[in-house]
């Protein structure tokens, strides 16, 4: 018995939601000619010139960041400071409350991230390895749902909050964010290329649901955890528009809400303004360095971020 | 366990089993479904009803049927900003899909460095939005900038004010968000390419076909599935944008980039005027659903 969905309708549904090559490892190209040389030098040449005008605004950020401030914007550009000012660095964290920033970015992001991979694979289970009736309906619902713009219905949620008593404070961003159906639907994708004679195998051997989902099904989907898990985190982490809505309070803000501002309060001290972008930035440059395979396979797979 | 194994595969469809194993499944559906259902789909459905009452935070809520939505036609922001959406969309949708298309098509190839070239591509998009912004709108500085110094020094003699002009400040917006998610988008082309199969080419080549007709009589056909999803993607992305109009350019100079997302925020949250700033959302809602209906239909009869 297979678990295959009751309506074809579903599955169809969900592979046209996903991207027409899921779950397909991107690969360095190990097949075709060779590329002559002259057409090779052409190639590298222009993917110098995109590398450049990816770096560049990230080595202006970097490079104004150690400057004074009437040294930013100079004539002709300084790309390298004639002085390091090291004390930009030094500064900030007394100019605003930086630290406070970063934790409460940390504690987000990890908190949501933490409840999204938590329920999003054990809803997942449910949707991919079980049968029960009602299933699809739902399953269909919850892909409905993901290409629904927040701005739709983000004034009821809003009054949701204001009426429990939740604006400002941390716990609204994070009920708001821990449960979406994102992860759901990214892990159901990795779920339904796991044969199911492997959960039938386990149910043979005694294994009730619970433990062939926790033994068996989880230890064989760790990279698309990973996927998952780092998705939200930098999503989580980069979100704006959450933490502008729900916190009115300074001490609840998140990075992006304090670099922003920062930005507003004192528009004249560039290179200040650099050096918290650059700050704000160094976390998620970590992460993604760490684990960017799974970054670019979880796009792959589902066409989603988070 | 030995009586587990010589019963189970004789598995009794009786109706305690089905209702049992409704009960687990929902039990792993449950923890995620309770959180989404208060918190995603009650407030879907809130917002059909809620955009035909009148409903500030002080006064309770009354129904006037289509008053908040003929308010909204009859208003000028709403067209100002419905405008500045449709306009940001027509810029970011087509150029980040090219831009996107044309870095996968250079990074499916054989060649060193490959993972490199698609880590670098891809870092602006996990790069947090505000600290993009920020950089971007120093870049675009019109009197020292570095991009007006560069524009300068090629010859141009009158650069744009960028953010500081209502002409060039959407430009300007639309210039960050592509280069900023091109490369998101573009390992979703990747996939695509090599998705492909190889001996469609190799056939091509026994054909004699050169190198542009096998990348619009192999390419492009195959990639249309890919195409098509991307292009919904962006779609909706372009229509909800927010973030990066209100840290760049807070929708001016004037109203020059005040966009749906934007006015939808000032009349809910700022104005808790909830009512009014449900039809709103509702407007930007049946757009982006028409937008993708049609996509459907056209990616349905293409495969007829």
């Amino acid at each position: 018995m297979s678990v295959t969905s009751t309506l074809p309708e579903v599955d169809r549904l969900a592979d046209e939601l996903a991207p027409p090559a899921a779950g397909r490892r991107l690969t360095a190209k190990r097949r075709g000619p060779r590329l002559k040389p002259a057409k090779r030098v052409l190639l590298y040449v222009l993917l110098a010139a995109l590398t450049l005008l990816i770096f560049v605004p990230f080595f202006w950020m970097v490079s104004s960041s150690l400057k004074h401030n009437n040294q930013v914007f100079s004539i002709p550009i300084q790309w390298i400071p004639t002085e390091f000012v090291w004390s930009n660095y030094v500064d900030i964290w007394t100019r605003i409350p930086l630290l406070t920033y970063l934790k409460n970015s940390l504690f987000l992001s990890v908190t949501i991230t933490f409840l999204q991979v938590l329920t999003g694979s054990f809803a997942a289970y449910g949707f991919s390895k079980m049968r029960f009736k009602g299933r699809d309906v739902l399953f269909v619902i919850y892909i409905a749902t993901i290409a629904v713009p927040w701005q739709a219905y983000m004034i009821p949620q809003y009054i949701m909050m204001q009426n429990a008593g939740l604006v400002n404070t941390h716990l609204s961003i994070i009920l708001l964010q821990a449960f979406g159906a994102f992860g759901v639907f990214l892990m159901r994708q990795y779920y339904m290329t796991i044969p199911d004679e492997l959960s039938e195998a386990a149910r043979i051997d005694g294994l009730n649901e619970y433990r062939i989902w926790w033994r068996i099904i989880l230890p064989l989907t760790k990279p698309a955890l990973a996927s998952l898990a780092l998705l939200t985190f930098v999503s989580t982490w980069n979100d704006y528009m959450g933490p502008f809505i729900y916190f009115t309070s300074n001490d609840l803000w998140t990075v992006q809400i304090g670099l922003r501002s920062f930005v507003g309060q004192f528009d004249a001290e560039y290179a200040m303004i650099m050096t918290g972008s650059v700050i704000s930035v160094i976390p998620i440059v970590i992460v993604f360095l760490l684990g960017q395979r799974f970054f670019i396979q979880g796009i792959a797979t589902s066409g989603l971020k988070g | 366990m030995a009586i587990a194994a010589t019963r189970a595969p004789v598995r009794p469809q009786s109706r305690a089993r089905a209702r049992r194993n409704a009960l687990v499944g929902w039990s792993f559906i449950l923890p995620n479904f309770i959180g989404f259902a208060v918190l995603t789909l009650i407030p879907m459905g809130a917002a059909f009803v809620i955009a035909f009452m009148e409903w500030d935070s002080y006064s309770p809520p009354e129904w006037v049927g289509f008053d908040n939505f003929e308010r909204m036609l009859g208003n000028q922001s709403f067209w100002i900003a419905l405008g500045n959406t449709a306009y940001y969309a027509a810029g970011h949708i087509p150029l980040t899909m090219l831009a996107a298309l044309g870095l996968a098509l250079l990074l499916n190839k054989r060649i060193r460095g490959l993972g490199f070239f698609r880590t670098t591509m891809f870092f602006p998009y996990i790069t947090s939005l505000v600290a993009v912004a920020v950089v971007w709108n120093m870049l675009f500085n019109p009197t020292m900038g570095p991009i007006n110094q560069f524009l300068e020094w090629i010859g141009v003699q009158d650069p744009p004010g960028w953010t500081t002009t209502s002409a060039w400040s959407m430009p300007a917006v639309i210039i960050t968000s592509v280069w900023r998610d091109m490369g998101y988008y573009m390992v979703l082309y990747l996939a695509g390419l090599q998705a492909i199969p190889q001996e469609y080419y190799e056939a091509a080549d026994v054909d004699g076909a050169n190198a542009w007709q096998r990348f619009w009589n192999i390419t492009i056909p195959s990639l249309r599935p890919t195409t098509f999803f991307v292009l919904i993607m962006v779609t909706i992305a372009s229509f909800k944008v927010f973030d990066l109009i209100v840290v760049m350019t807070d929708g001016g100079p004037g109203r020059a980039t005040l966009v749906l997302s934007q006015l939808i925020y000032e009349e809910g949250i700022t104005e808790n005027r909830f009512g009014y700033s449900s039809a709103i959302s509702l407007a930007l809602f049946l757009i982006v659903l028409v937008f993708t209906v049609v996509q459907f239909r056209i990616q349905k009869r293409k495969e007829d």
